[in-house]
């Protein structure tokens, strides 16, 4: 038999190595992906790209209205979303905690969380399209902002559980009525984890493709209005993608890179501002 | 809220002549009648009649009653688990933060009773103020920590809530510690100084009575000694209720003393009395160190 010693380094070492593999493994993919995305986008990502609209094939052109589409439908869409999540978050960490119908919203929320977002695509061209007559980009963001919804309310819950609720009881013991303490003095706790769960929404929504095609669909050109279509990345790099135009298709690798480097940015800004809220403390 | 405050006001009014009827009584007790199991309280700012307190289903105080003199500092000891943080936080009604917990009884206060429903909580907590056991600056600057709570009452000018903040923060003898400080986060000073922080921000509300939940048990030497002096000083203008596992911070800091144990009131009397000659043998072996 063997020792108990060697037995339990035996089993470390396996551990370590199989862990560290299945990292690997994770990573290697992660790395092609960006090395691809890196590769075949670089070369065409140059100043037309941002400046120009998207081009007929076999001409000049770049991605700028689709980028603008894409920040306007991102922006409303968070503007939307975010102030909902976070008052129903509010809602479910502040005021609901001995209600019923707190663990029936959480229980909605979450379904919502997971839900496919397509359907959340489908849902808003039902009842906006198809009611409005035609596509347009206030539907898209409202679709976009539906997906934003439930990723704050969740953060928003979590980060507010966080604060301690001896600062509650301090600030309700000076006589401050609930509303004042969370306002004051909870957000105030909380601020940087609230804001990181809706920079996570927004990274989340600004490659959101699904809900897009049923709702702000494409627009070739500049468009002024929000109620037509309206252009934006992820349709554009789905089209051009699937086009037969090398000139097309080179936009569409731009488009990509673009957006994947801006949600990776995001998720590092958020990531950065939740260590320094963390390390203030 | 005005209908509360209309119905308070007719309360107040209506209870008048019972609130001198019955603070007569304690007045005409003399200045130490110690053989007595109650002390003679002079003038009782909170008289507390049989109160009892739930969390959800367990009962943790089982029919208190005892009356809490005015200007005096009053001392609740006992072990862990024995009730006396929880007396304290029926005071200010805090507990109500809680859905499950309850309390039923009487607490008076100037002849009112708090846990009645039609009484205000931000007015009660504007009435007594109160400190943890760790210390809880709110994440803003060590100014708008005191301004926080004056801003819930007063609408001062600039120039005002500065002589306020100043002369809270001298109240807790701290002032010339973080006078150079004031736009500094509160968070960032050191525990001692937070606490007297947090004894500031609740003076600076002027509130008559002033709980402290054991304010120096997260506290070095140094900074226990300081808050102990600022208890002495502070009593002259306050009620203070203080909780305390320090026997020997109760019998230095305070007037009067309860002992409790298990969520009973065993003894309540003289601090000297307490220490020197207590009636229970419950009290006894507590102060010896014999259990607890």
């Amino acid at each position: 038999m063997v020792d108990l010693y060697t037995r339990r380094r035996f089993i470390n070492g396996f551990n370590l190595t199989v862990s560290v593999f299945t990292t690997l493994f994770g990573l290697f993919w992660l790395v092609w992906l960006l090395w691809t995305l890196v590769g075949y986008g670089l070369p065409w990502l140059d100043w037309n790209v941002l400046t120009q609209a998207t081009p007929p094939p076999g001409s000049e052109g770049g991605l700028a209205n689709a980028i603008v589409g894409s920040l306007l439908l991102t922006v409303i869409g968070t503007l939307i979303g975010a102030p909902v999540g976070i008052l129903a978050g509010t809602y479910l960490a502040e005021f609901g905690r001995a209600s019923k119908m707190a663990p029936v919203v959480r229980f909605v929320n979450d379904i919502l969380l997971s839900a496919p977002s397509i359907i959340l695509g489908v849902f808003v061209y039902e009842v906006v399209v198809v009611s409005m007559g035609h596509f347009s980009g206030w539907a898209g963001a409202l679709a976009l902002s539906l997906i934003v919804l439930p990723v704050v309310v969740r953060t928003t819950e979590d980060m507010l559980r966080l604060v301690p609720d001896t600062l509650r009881e301090a600030a309700a013991a000076l006589g401050a009525p609930q509303w004042k303490v969370i306002v004051t003095i909870v957000y105030r706790a909380a601020r940087a984890g609230i804001l990181t769960g809706v920079m996570l929404a927004v990274a989340r929504i600004s490659g959101e493709t699904a809900p897009l095609l049923f709702t702000a669909l494409n627009n070739q050109f500049w468009s002024s209005s929000l109620n037509e279509p309206t252009a934006n990345l992820p349709v554009v790099i789905f089209q051009f993608a699937m086009s037969p135009y090398e000139d097309w298709q080179h936009l569409a690798w731009a488009g990509a890179l673009l957006i994947t480097f801006s949600v990776l940015f995001l998720n590092i800004l958020a990531r950065t501002v939740l260590r320094t809220r963390r390390s203030s403390d | 809220m005005n209908y509360d405050d209309a119905q308070e006001i007719g309360n107040r009014e209506n209870r008048g002549p019972l609130d001198v009827s019955a603070a007569g009584g304690w007045n005409t007790a003399g200045e130490k009648a110690a053989s007595d199991a109650r002390p003679a309280v002079k003038e009782p700012k909170i008289v507390v009649d049989n109160l009892d307190f739930y969390y959800g289903k367990f009962r943790a105080l089982k029919s208190i009653s005892l009356q809490i003199p005015e200007n005096r500092v009053t001392a609740f000891i006992g072990p862990s688990g024995c009730g006396k943080s929880t007396v304290l936080r029926c005071l200010n009604r805090i507990y109500e933060l809680y859905p499950d917990q309850r309390a039923t009884g009487e607490i008076l206060m100037d002849g009112r009773n708090v846990l009645d429903k039609s009484q205000d909580l931000n007015l009660l907590r504007g009435k007594v103020g109160m400190v943890f056991q760790k210390p809880t600056p709110f994440p803003m600057s060590v100014y708008d920590n005191i301004a926080f709570g004056v801003r819930l009452y007063e609408k001062l000018s600039r120039s005002k809530m500065d002589e306020r903040v100043e002369w809270a923060l001298n109240k807790a003898a701290i002032w010339d510690e973080i006078k150079g400080k004031l736009r500094q986060i509160g968070t960032q000073l050191s525990g001692g100084q937070q606490q007297r922080l947090c004894i500031a921000r609740a003076i600076a509300v002027k509130p008559e009575v002033l709980l402290l939940d054991e304010p120096a048990s997260a506290l070095d030497p140094i900074s226990t000694l300081k808050i102990e002096e600022l208890i002495t000083e502070l009593k002259n203008d306050y009620t203070i209720v203080i909780v305390t596992h320090n026997m020997q911070q109760a019998a230095r800091v305070s007037d009067y003393t309860a002992f409790m144990y298990l969520g009973e009131l065993i003894e309540f009397d003289d601090t000297n009395v307490i220490f020197t000659k207590p009636s229970r043998k419950e009290t006894e072996d507590y102060i010896t160190g014999r259990y607890g």
